[in-house]
C-alpha cells in the first residue's frame, strides 16, 4: 500500500498572504532589545546561557584544581568547593543546556523551519527571555550575598540543604537558588508554550508534522516533556522554601542541629527526592531530544543522504519521551526502595536502551555509503555519536540495582553523566553553532579555529572522563573536597586526577578560542550566502541572511517534500529544498 | 506520586487520541509534490489561543497533581493531624460555583452578541471571584484564630500552601479577566472578545474543578477513596 501522491501536474496556487498581526519594533529598544522578535530573543537567550555557562566553566576550573593538586590553592576550601559544584551542577544542566536548546535553538529555528513569520505569542516570549535573564542574575547574585551560594549539591537534597552545616543552608544561598529556580520555571512556561503552540499552528501550507526536520519533532517534544515536568521542581522549591523560611515539615525530619533539637519534625526527605527526580530524569532527556534531532538534520545534511527511518526516528523521539516519565527512581536506588520497585524501575531504564539504539543505527545507517562532508557540524555529529554510545553503555550498569549501588557516589557516575548528557549534548551545540551560524550572521565560522576548538574538545573531553571510569571503579568517591591518605587510593590515582584537571584546563582553554571565533567571524568571517550547506529545511530558503523580521518576504513558503531530499536521482542537483515543486517522482522506491 | 502517573496517563491518552489523527504511518519521502487545502486537516481550526491555554492548563494540572501526590504521600504520618474544615469553605465552595455558571452565562450572552447582558454577567462573576478570594482569606484567619497555623502541623502546612496557590492561580484569572473586560467595556463585541471571554470561562471551570478536587481532599473524601484503591490493588 505505497501511499503515492505525486501531484507534478497538480497547479497549485500560491499561499494567500495572510493577515497576521505581525508586531512592528518601533525603537531601537523594542527592536533590539525589549523584541518581540523570535530570532532576536534565541540570540538573546543564546548570549545569556554561553554567557552563565563560561561562569560554570571556570567553577569546573576551580574543582579541578583542587582535585588535582590538592592543598595547593588555599582559597578552595570544603565549603567553597561544595559551592562549585552545586553551582556548575546547577548553571550547566538548567541555565545553560535547557535555556539553549529550548530558549536559544527552539526561538530561533521552530518559526523559520515550519515556515511561520514569528511565533504564536510575541509578547509572552519576550517575558519569557526577560524572566530568564532575571532567574541568571538572581543566581547570580547568591556569589555576592553573606555566606556565599548554596553548596547543597545540584540536586539539593534536604534536609543538609537547608541545614547550617551546608555553606549558604540558613544564609541567602539556598533562597537564592530555589528563587532563581522558581523564576525560571515560570519564564520556561511562557516560552514552552509558544513552541509547542507554534509548532502545531504555526506551520506554513504543506508542513505536515511527518514533513517537520527531526530538529522541530526533538525540541517540540523536549518543550512538552519539560512543562510537564518542571512543574515538579518548581512544588519541590516552593515546599522547601516554606521548610526554610516558616519552620514547615515538609521535608524536615526530627533533627538535632548544632546541639539543639529543631522545631520541625516528621517530613519525609525522600518525598523530595520523589518530586525532584520526576523533574530529573525527565530534563536528561529535556536537553538530549533536542540534540538527537539536530544531530540528526547534521548527519542528512553533511552526508547529503536523506536520514535512514525517519518515521522510526519520530517515534523513537516520542517512546523515549513517554518512558522518561517512569524512571525517576533509579537515582534513588541507595535511598533504600521495595525491590520490586527497584526491579520495576530497572527494567523501565533498561527499556529506553531500545528506542536510544534505533536512533544510533539510524544514524549509523544515514552515513553509510552517504558523500561523507567532514565539515566541522558533521565532525562535531560523529563525535556526539561516539560519545552517545559511550555514556549510554556505562548507563546501562548504572541502571541496573545490583551494578549501581557499589558504584552509586563514585567517580563512575560523574563519568557516566558528562559524557552521556555533559559532553555529548555540548558537542551537539557546538556543531549546530557552527552548521546555523552562517545563517544568523550572514558569515562563515573560522574552519581553523574550528578545527583547533574541535580536536581539542573532542579529545580532550575523553582524556577527562575516560580516567574517571576507571577512578570510580577503584572505589574514588565523588563530592570529596580532598581525598586525604586513604589506604585504598593508590598514588596513581592522584597522578590520573593531576592529569585530567590539566586536559580540563586545556578544554576550558579551547572553549575561549571558540568565543573568540564566534565574534571574530561576525565582522572578518567568510560571506556565507544564503545556503552554504546546501540543505533543503526552509530556514536555509529565506529571501534574506540574516533572516529580516517576519522572515519570509511576502508570500509565505509552501512545503511540498519532507526535509531530507538529498541526492535525489534524475534531480539537477543534489538537494531538493522543501519548498520546491520540483520533480514529482518520489525519491526512493519502497514497497511495504 | 500516583496521582500525578494518573495524570500524566490522562496527558498521554490525549497526546495519543491526537496523534492517531496525524497520520504519522505515512511516508512522507513518497509523498512529493502534495501541499494540501489550504488550512484543510492538517492545522486545527481552534484559535492559537485557545491551544495555548489547553496546553496551560494541562501544565496547571501537573502542578496540582503533584501538589495532591505530595500530600498523598505525606498524609498519615505520625505527626499527620487533620485541619478541621472550616465551614465557610462551603460557602466558599458555592460562591467559586457562582462565578463559574456566571462566566458560562457570560460566555453564551458573548456568543449571541448581547453586550449588555454580558458586561453585566462578567461583572458578576468578577465579583463572586473576588469574594471567593476574601472568603479564602476568612477561612484562614478563622483556622489560625483557632490554633491551626502554618508551621505546627503538616496537615495544616499543606492546607495553607496547596489553597494559596490555587488562590494565586484565581488572581491571575482576575488579572485576565480584567484585560477583558476593559475590552468588553471599550467597543462592540468583536471576535477577539469573544475568544477572551471563551478563554476566560475555560479557565473559571478549570479552576473550579480543581478547587473541587481540592476540596474533597481536605474534606478527607480522598484518603477513602485512595484507601478504596488501595484495597483494590493489593
Amino acid at each position: 500500500m505505497v501511499d503515492i501522491r505525486s501531484g507534478a501536474g497538480e497547479t497549485i496556487p500560491l499561499a494567500e498572504v495572510e493577515d497576521v498581526e505581525l508586531y512592528h519594533p518601533k525603537s531601537w529598544w523594542t527592536k533590539y532589545v525589549f523584541s518581540q522578535d523570535a530570532k532576536i530573543i534565541a540570540i538573546q537567550y543564546s548570549t545569556t546561557a554561553i554567557a552563565i555557562g563560561m561562569v560554570a566553566l571556570v567553577l569546573s576550573w576551580l574543582m579541578r584544581l583542587q582535585l588535582g593538586f590538592p592543598g595547593y590553592f588555599d582559597f578552595i576550601d570544603a565549603d567553597h568547593y561544595y559551592q562549585f559544584i552545586t553551582m556548575h551542577g546547577m548553571i550547566m544542566v538548567i541555565y545553560l543546556l535547557t535555556a539553549l536548546f529550548l530558549g536559544g535553538f527552539g526561538n530561533y529555528l521552530i518559526p523559520l523551519m515550519v515556515g511561520a513569520r514569528d511565533m504564536v505569542f510575541p509578547y509572552a516570549n519576550m517575558l519569557s527571555y526577560w524572566i530568564y535573564l532575571l532567574a541568571v542574575l538572581v543566581l547570580v547574585a547568591g556569589f555576592f550575598v553573606p555566606g556565599g551560594p548554596t553548596g547543597a549539591g545540584w540536586t539539593l537534597y534536604p534536609p543538609q540543604s537547608i541545614l547550617s552545616g551546608t555553606p549558604g543552608g540558613k544564609d541567602w544561598g539556598i533562597l537564592l537558588m530555589l528563587s532563581s529556580l522558581i523564576l525560571f520555571i515560570i519564564g520556561f512556561t511562557m516560552g514552552g508554550l509558544n513552541y509547542v503552540v507554534t509548532v502545531l499552528q504555526g506551520r506554513a501550507r504543506g508542513m505536515t508534522l511527518m514533513r517537520m526536520p527531526l530538529t522541530i519533532w526533538g525540541i517540540f517534544t523536549a518543550t512538552i516533556m519539560a512543562l510537564l515536568a518542571f512543574p515538579a521542581l518548581f512544588v519541590a522549591a516552593v515546599m522547601m522554601l516554606f521548610d526554610r523560611l516558616l519552620g514547615t515539615s515538609f521535608f524536615m525530619p526530627a533533627i538535632v542541629e548544632m546541639g539543639e533539637q529543631l522545631k520541625q519534625g516528621g517530613g519525609s526527605p525522600i518525598l523530595f527526592q520523589h518530586l525532584f527526580w520526576f523533574f530529573g530524569h525527565p530534563e536528561v532527556y529535556i536537553v538530549a531530544l533536542p540534540a538527537f534531532g539536530i544531530v540528526s538534520d547534521l548527519i542528512s545534511t553533511h552526508a547529503r543522504k536523506n536520514i535512514f527511518g525517519y518515521r522510526m526516528m519520530v517515534w523513537a523521539i516520542v517512546i523515549i519521551a513517554a518512558l522518561s516519565f517512569i524512571v525517576w527512581a533509579h537515582h534513588m536506588y541507595v535511598s533504600g526502595m521495595n525491590p520490586q520497585f527497584g526491579f520495576f524501575f530497572a527494567t523501565t531504564t533498561l527499556i529506553i536502551a531500545v528506542p536510544t539504539a534505533i536512533k544510533v543505527y539510524n544514524w549509523v545507517l544515514t552515513l553509510w555509503r552517504g558523500d561523507i562532508h567532514l565539515s566541522l557540524p558533521m565532525l562535531f555529529a560523529l563525535a556526539f555519536i561516539v560519545t552517545f554510545v559511550n555514556g549510554g553503555l556505562t548507563g546501562l550498569f548504572l541502571g541496573n540495582v545490583v551494578v549501581d549501588v557499589p558504584l552509586s557516589d563514585t567517580m563512575f557516575v560523574v563519568a557516566h553523566f558528562h559524557m552521556v548528557m555533559g559532553v555529548a549534548p555540548i558537542l551537539v551545540i557546538f556543531g549546530a553553532i557552527y552548521h546555523w551560524y552562517p545563517k544568523v550572521t550572514g558569515r562563515m565560522l573560522n574552519e581553523a579555529m574550528g578545527q583547533i576548538h574541535f580536536w581539542v574538545t573532542f579529545l580532550g573531553a575523553y582524556a577527562i572522563f575516560f580516567p574517571m571510569h576507571y577512578l570510580g571503579l577503584l572505589g574514588i568517591p565523588r563530592r570529596y573536597h580532598d581525598l586525604g591518605d586513604a589506604t585504598f587510593v593508590p598514588d596513581s590515582a592522584h597522578t590520573l586526577n593531576a592529569f585530567i584537571s590539566v586536559m580540563a584546563l586545556t578544554v576550558g582553554a579551547a572553549q575561549l578560542l571558540f568565543l573568540f571565533n564566534l565574534v571574530w567571524s561576525i565582522w572578518k568571517g567568510r560571506d556565507a550566502g544564503g545556503n552554504p550547506w546546501r540543505a533543503t529545511t526552509l530556514e536555509w530558503q529565506t529571501p534574506q541572511t540574516p533572516p529580516a523580521h517576519g522572515n519570509w518576504g511576502k508570500e509565505l513558503p509552501v512545503v511540498y517534500r519532507w526535509a531530507y531530499d538529498y541526492s535525489v536521482p534524475g534531480a539537477a542537483e543534489d538537494f531538493i529544498p522543501q519548498n520546491h515543486p520540483g520533480l514529482g517522482v518520489p525519491t526512493r522506491e519502497t514497497g511495504s | 506520586m500516583s496521582v500525578m502517573l494518573v495524570f500524566l496517563a490522562g496527558i498521554a491518552a490525549i497526546i495519543i487520541w491526537w496523534m492517531a489523527q496525524q497520520r504519522l504511518t505515512s511516508r512522507p519521502w513518497l509523498e512529493v509534490g502534495h501541499v494540501g487545502q489550504p488550512g484543510g486537516g492538517e492545522q486545527s481550526q481552534i484559535p492559537p489561543a485557545k491551544i495555548g491555554l489547553y496546553v496551560f492548563l494541562a501544565v496547571v494540572g501537573a502542578l496540582f497533581s503533584l501538589f495532591i501526590s505530595a500530600y498523598l504521600m505525606r498524609v498519615g504520618t505520625p505527626d499527620w493531624w487533620s485541619t478541621p474544615l472550616p465551614r465557610l469553605l462551603w460557602l466558599n465552595t458555592a460562591t467559586l460555583i457562582v462565578s463559574s455558571a456566571t462566566m458560562h452565562w457570560a460566555k453564551t450572552e458573548a456568543q449571541r452578541g448581547r453586550g449588555d447582558t454580558m458586561r453585566t454577567a462578567l461583572l458578576a462573576a468578577l465579583a463572586t471571584a473576588i469574594l471567593f478570594l476574601t472568603g479564602q482569606i476568612f477561612a484562614w484567619r478563622e483556622l489560625t484564630e483557632a490554633g491551626y497555623v502554618l508551621a505546627d502541623n503538616p496537615a495544616n502546612s499543606f492546607f495553607y500552601v496547596i489553597t494559596g496557590m490555587h488562590g494565586l492561580h484565581i488572581v491571575g484569572g482576575l488579572v485576565a479577566l480584567g484585560r477583558t473586560m476593559t475590552k468588553a467595556w471599550s467597543g462592540p463585541i468583536t471576535n477577539s472578545l469573544r475568544l477572551s471571554v471563551d478563554l476566560c470561562a475555560l479557565y473559571w471551570h478549570f479552576m473550579l474543578a480543581v478547587w473541587l478536587i481540592l476540596f474533597a481532599l481536605f474534606a478527607g473524601w480522598a484518603n477513602d477513596f485512595a484507601d478504596l484503591c488501595r484495597q483494590l490493588l493489593t
